[in-house]
């Protein structure tokens, strides 16, 4: 039995240890939010959060994350509320939307790690998150975006 | 004259192997019953608990999907397999029917109950070091603990003549420094329960100090580096390579949460060793072993933040439109950046880490940086609760190797590591018991 927690809430998966974690999400799980793009780790589209750090869950074997704490794209707000899941919907960042969860659980981290990011480094990070639209310049005008408001967010308490 | 001679020779060889015999031989420790076992005071036993985690001795007495302490690990030598001894407290075919002095034994001069020599695989050079106290603790969490097993532990895998127990004696005669750990009353107290812990029970050397050819850690080159199941265990040393020198309190960290803010993550054969292991000590043993190990390294506490390897790498990690020419930096790119880019150092953490500074990058071999790209980090190592996905399944050989080589160049500054392609191929082809 492979046991983690996702969203906070324990599961517990008999199946393959070697089963990439994108497909427990999916087909055992049922949260269809988490994407697969590329399966070999190098568009994004797939990224969770485990421990808070954000993963591309379809090149992570499930039973590397036994005992660890997962988010996905519907647990990152109950209420879909995350700062930046707001600017995402005012700026209407996507366009196909196919990768934006991906888009989404990556820049949460970004601002996590680098509160005031600047272009590079929103294009350092955000490099390994493909948008087959090219959507890139509203994706790097919502991170700065959201990046302003939850300093605002931090410094009102 | 020459009859003379040869007769004192004669009897100088029959002394000496008289001599040796007498070294040599052991006799049977007279087995006792579950209720002949002395009674164990609960702090005892908790205190036996720590101590067997410190010494991470289930790690290598349990085989993978196997219960705990039933033995029959591999354990891969260069003379041949040999399997980790059942140690729960079955008394048939564990060591249910050990009394107290004959674990001792066991623990502090590698002979069984029954007398027979144990291979050096079990570190009793190392064992050797603690109180009796201390090994007393360990049997009586093991007695009171650990649920017996039946499990008959395999027959050592070695050739003649190297199966035969008695060559063991000469090898001790030789290599081994029996007796307790005699505190050095130069060096403060911290330091000789730093030593005393990392020379007895936690074994460093058994993994981070080079071996002869006969398997016996070179006293001379104490903590300098080896190789361990195809990974490699760094020197802990002033020769470490890592970008940031170790100090005494990143010692300590590490040991306590699996990585090192500047240093790398506990992956591969040391991700036990922290996580089934040293993490239970006392803070207070933790920070003894840091400072024993930092006046090892000789790192000084100042600013990491500044360190030269450190702000050369963030300064090199930056965007540039030269990283399209080069296939790691372009892979690099859009595989690694993403959790191991940082803006300054001020964004560098344990769960950021930077690689240009990271003993991985940093070593002489490749391994354990390729190790890593290959397999990841399960969130049972490294910082723990964290994971770095395994790239075996999306990354070619050619590709690893110039991620390698862009993180070994561009990052660290360093010298190409050579062939790197085909060390990625040895790897991948390698099946680790980690």
């Amino acid at each position: 039995m492979i046991e983690f927690k996702i969203n906070g809430r324990a599961v517990s998966l008999d199946i393959d240890p070697e089963t990439p974690l994108m497909w427990a999400i999916r087909d055992d799980i049922g949260l269809t939010g988490t994407k697969y793009g590329c399966g070999i780790g190098l568009c994004g589209a797939c990224t969770v959060h485990v421990g808070g750090r954000p993963t591309r869950s379809c090149i992570t074997p499930v039973k590397d994350v036994i005992g660890a704490e997962i988010t996905t794209i519907e647990g990152l707000s109950p209420t879909g509320e995350h700062p930046v899941q707001k600017v995402w919907r005012d700026l209407q960042v996507p366009q196909c939307g196919y990768c934006q969860s991906g888009q989404i659980m990556t820049a949460a981290a970004l601002i996590k790690d680098i509160p005031e990011p600047t272009d590079a480094d929103i294009d350092a990070v955000m490099t390994g998150n493909v948008c087959r639209c090219m959507t890139y310049n509203r994706i790097r005008d919502a991170v700065r975006t959201a990046a302003a408001a939850m300093k605002e967010e931090a410094t009102n308490g | 004259m020459l009859r003379s001679t040869l007769s004192a020779l004669a009897i100088a060889g029959v002394l000496a192997a008289g001599g040796f015999g007498l070294y040599a031989y052991h006799g049977a420790l007279p087995a006792i019953t579950a209720a002949e076992r002395p009674q164990f005071a609960p702090e005892v036993i908790e205190q036996g608990r720590i101590l067997a985690s410190a010494g991470y001795c289930a790690t290598c007495h349990t085989a993978a999907g196997g219960a705990p302490f039933a033995g029959n690990y591999p354990i891969v030598t260069a003379f041949g397999t040999i399997y980790a001894s059942n140690i729960t407290p079955d008394p048939k075919t564990g060591i249910g029917s050990w009394s107290p002095e004959a674990f001792r034994r066991a623990m502090h001069e590698g002979v069984d109950a029954k007398g027979r020599h144990l291979f050096p695989a079990f570190p009793f050079d190392h064992f050797t070091k603690m109180t009796d106290a201390d090994v007393d603790a360990i049997y009586a969490y093991i007695m009171t603990s650990v649920a017996p097993v039946e499990e008959e532990t395999k027959a050592p895998g070695l050739p003649f003549p190297l199966n035969q127990r008695i060559l063991q004696a000469g090898w001790k005669l030789l290599f081994v420094d029996f007796g307790r750990y005699v505190p050095d009353e130069t060096r403060s107290e911290d330091w000789n329960r730093g030593a005393y812990l990392a020379q007895g029970v936690a074994h460093c050397g058994a993994c981070h100090t080079p071996r002869n050819p006969v398997g016996a850690e070179i006293k001379s080159e104490a903590y300098a580096g080896a190789t361990i199941d195809s990974w490699t265990a760094p020197a802990l040393t002033a020769a470490n390579p890592s970008g940031v020198p170790w100090t005494a309190a990143d010692f300590t960290a590490y040991l306590k949460t699996g990585a090192g803010v500047y240093h790398g993550v506990a992956a591969g054969p040391m991700g036990p060793v922290v996580h089934a292991g040293l993490r239970e000590l006392p803070d207070a043993d933790l920070a003894a072993i840091g400072v024993y190990l930092g006046a090892e390294t000789g790192g000084e506490t100042g600013a990491p933040e500044t360190a030269p390897a450190l702000t050369a790498s963030i300064a090199a990690g930056q965007p540039d439109p030269a990283y399209r020419l080069d296939q790691g930096a372009r892979l690099y790119a859009s595989a690694c950046a993403s959790c191991h880019y940082n803006a300054s150092p001020a964004s560098v953490s344990a769960a950021r880490p930077d690689l240009g500074i990271n003993s991985a990058t940093r070593l002489d071999d490749p391994s354990n940086l390729i190790h890593v790209i290959l397999d990841g980090v399960a969130a049972n190592e490294g910082a723990g609760g964290t994971v770095m996905p395994a790239f075996r399944g999306a990354l070619s050989d050619d590709e690893i190797a110039a991620i390698a080589a862009y993180l070994r160049a561009d990052r660290a500054g360093l010298a190409p590591w050579p062939e790197l392609a085909a060390k990625v191929a040895a790897l991948r082809a390698t099946v680790t018991t980690h």
